[in-house]
């Protein structure tokens, strides 16, 4: 197995575990994006949808495991890399023009620990329901709506989901790129695919909070 | 002094210049009025004509790397305004010339900042370390002695293509730089690129890449997050599809699980 230290020792190595996991997570958050939307066609709709994905039983625990040690893998490797790159320039400039970087690449690490905290939040409040005010186990559609009837609690999954969306734009056009997926091109910083997967999935999520805010769920 | 340089229309300019007296002194940011710089002169002219006066006023020159001032040998970095080699695209400090730059303008000129380009003096670094990736697989073991017929090892174009452009990379550490990172990937990448494109390159193309990406790491330099700077900054238009070309070589070696076990247990 010292080969797979020597992987993981490395940069690009790390990197390519980010990558990896990365595209996982953005293939569970279409999926539930997706999913979530069913609030839209009723309760009925969203509560059947929820029972299933439960009735599925060990399968779920596996995709959870799964989720779990992907998210673990994806945020070790960021850390650890965040650390490095730091080091990497002690002092730095008195005057720096970013010339081809965007606000997402650049703010990918906010963006992270902002979606690590809205994780935990967020599986605490319609997961298990420790942060809900009256959570059901069974009534999945109640629990949103009165879990995001608070604007503050609503507030919260917006700014989340601006944080996906930009985390988006550069992770998913980064990560297909970092495992060396793409043909070469003339322009490599094209990237309309991730601009459009990054748009639609966090207009899908935000739709739920700021309809529910404005009654338009009920 | 600077007579010589004087063309009655030139441009006055004021530089804020880091200036640190060696490797281990502090440094800071001096300011020089640079009055009478012709729009025609290099930077370097203009850095050298800077130089002269203050060497006329007993004062300490400013440092800087340079050596064939047409755009080849990579030693002239220089963070000017805030980018590497200055506002001009594909274009080395020492090939930019002073109509890229207005009468009345603050010029800002640091050096390169990075953990494993240390400053010697001033606006010089020392960039050993680009040295030691080299070494450490930026190579083809052939045998010497008469050359083969050119003929006889057919390449496909766009294998050489990819190959030439890749081997354009002189070596001059904008994209360090440049990245927010400090990273040399893109440097790393260009030679890995360059090499494995070629049939001659393909002995060694799975150690290559395991050696240098680790003496990269070794180095200190930063990872890359496809920030792009290192591309737009590169003087020699090398392009972010290297670092694919890297990366894809890495993985593949290390999946080789045999081969890289060999190489780990040598290292
Ligand atoms: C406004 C946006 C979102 C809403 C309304 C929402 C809603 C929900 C609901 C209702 C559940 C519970 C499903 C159930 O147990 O039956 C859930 C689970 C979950 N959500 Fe979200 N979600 C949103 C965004 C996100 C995002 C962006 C992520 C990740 C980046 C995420 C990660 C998870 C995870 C990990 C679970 C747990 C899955 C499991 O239990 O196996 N959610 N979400
Ligand atoms: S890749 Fe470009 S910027 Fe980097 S060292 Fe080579 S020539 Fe300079
Ligand atoms: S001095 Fe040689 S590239 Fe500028």
């Amino acid at each position: 197995m010292s080969w797979l230290r020597t992987f993981w020792a490395s940069t690009v190595g790390k990197k390519t575990v980010m990558a990896v996991t990365g595209i996982m997570l953005v293939g569970f958050v279409v999926a539930h994006m997706l999913g979530n939307l069913q609030m839209f066609i009723g309760a009925e709709a969203m509560n059947k949808y929820a029972a299933l994905l439960k009735s599925t039983g060990e399968l779920l625990w596996v995709a959870r495991a799964g989720l779990l040690v992907a998210a673990a893998l994806h945020i070790t490797a960021a850390y650890q890399l965040t650390m490095i790159n730091r080091a990497a320039r002690p002092e730095g400039y008195a005057k720096q023009e970013p010339q081809v970087s965007t606000l997402a690449s650049r703010t990918m690490r906010l963006g992270g620990v902002i979606l690590a905290a809205f994780i935990i939040f967020h599986l605490g409040h319609f997961t298990t329901g420790t942060f809900h005010p009256a959570f059901s186990e069974t009534g999945v559609y109640g629990n949103v709506i009165l879990g995001l009837r608070s604007p503050l609690v609503a507030g919260f999954y917006v700014l989340a989901m601006a944080a996906l969306g930009l985390h988006l734009f550069h992770g998913a056009w980064a990560g297909v790129r970092t495992l060396g997926l793409r043909k070469r091109s003339a322009d490599p910083m094209y990237r309309r695919l991730s601009m459009g997967l990054a748009i639609v999935v966090w207009a899908g999520f935000t739709a739920i909070p700021v309809a529910v805010l404005l009654g338009i769920l009920n | 002094m600077s007579a010589t340089h004087a063309t009655g229309k030139g441009m006055t300019l004021t530089l804020h210049v880091w200036r640190q007296a060696g490797p281990n002194a502090a440094g800071r940011i001096v300011d020089y009025p640079a009055p009478d710089i012709s729009p025609d002169m290099s930077f370097l002219e203009m850095l050298d004509v800077v130089n002269e006066r203050l060497i006329a006023k007993g004062e300490e020159p400013i440092a800087f790397d340079h050596d064939c001032r047409e755009g080849i040998c990579g030693s002239c970095g220089l963070m000017i305004n805030g980018s590497a080699h200055g506002p001009m695209k594909l274009t080395t400090a020492c090939q930019l010339h002073m109509r890229s730059f207005k009468d009345g303008d603050d010029i800002w000129i640091e050096p390169w900042r990075a953990k494993a380009f240390p400053v010697i003096k001033d606006l010089v670094v020392d960039r050993g370390a680009f040295d030691r990736i080299i070494q450490a697989g930026g190579y083809i073991s052939a045998p010497t002695g008469t050359p083969q017929d050119a003929n006889a090892l057919p390449i496909p174009k766009a294998d050489a293509d990819l190959a030439m452009d890749n081997a354009a990379c002189i070596g001059c550490g904008a994209c360090v730089a440049a990245c927010p990172n400090a990273s040399a990937s893109l440097f790393t990448a260009a030679k890995i690129t360059h090499l494995g494109s070629l049939p001659q390159g393909q002995p060694e193309r799975d150690r290559r890449a395991l050696a240098m990406v680790a003496q990269m790491d070794e180095e200190g330099f930063g990872g890359c997050t496809l920030h792009g700077e290192c591309q737009e900054a590169c003087p020699k238009g090398i392009s972010i599809d290297a670092i694919m070309q890297m990366n894809r070589d890495f993985v593949r070696a290390s999946a080789t699980a045999v081969q890289a076990k060999e190489w780990s247990g040598a290292a």
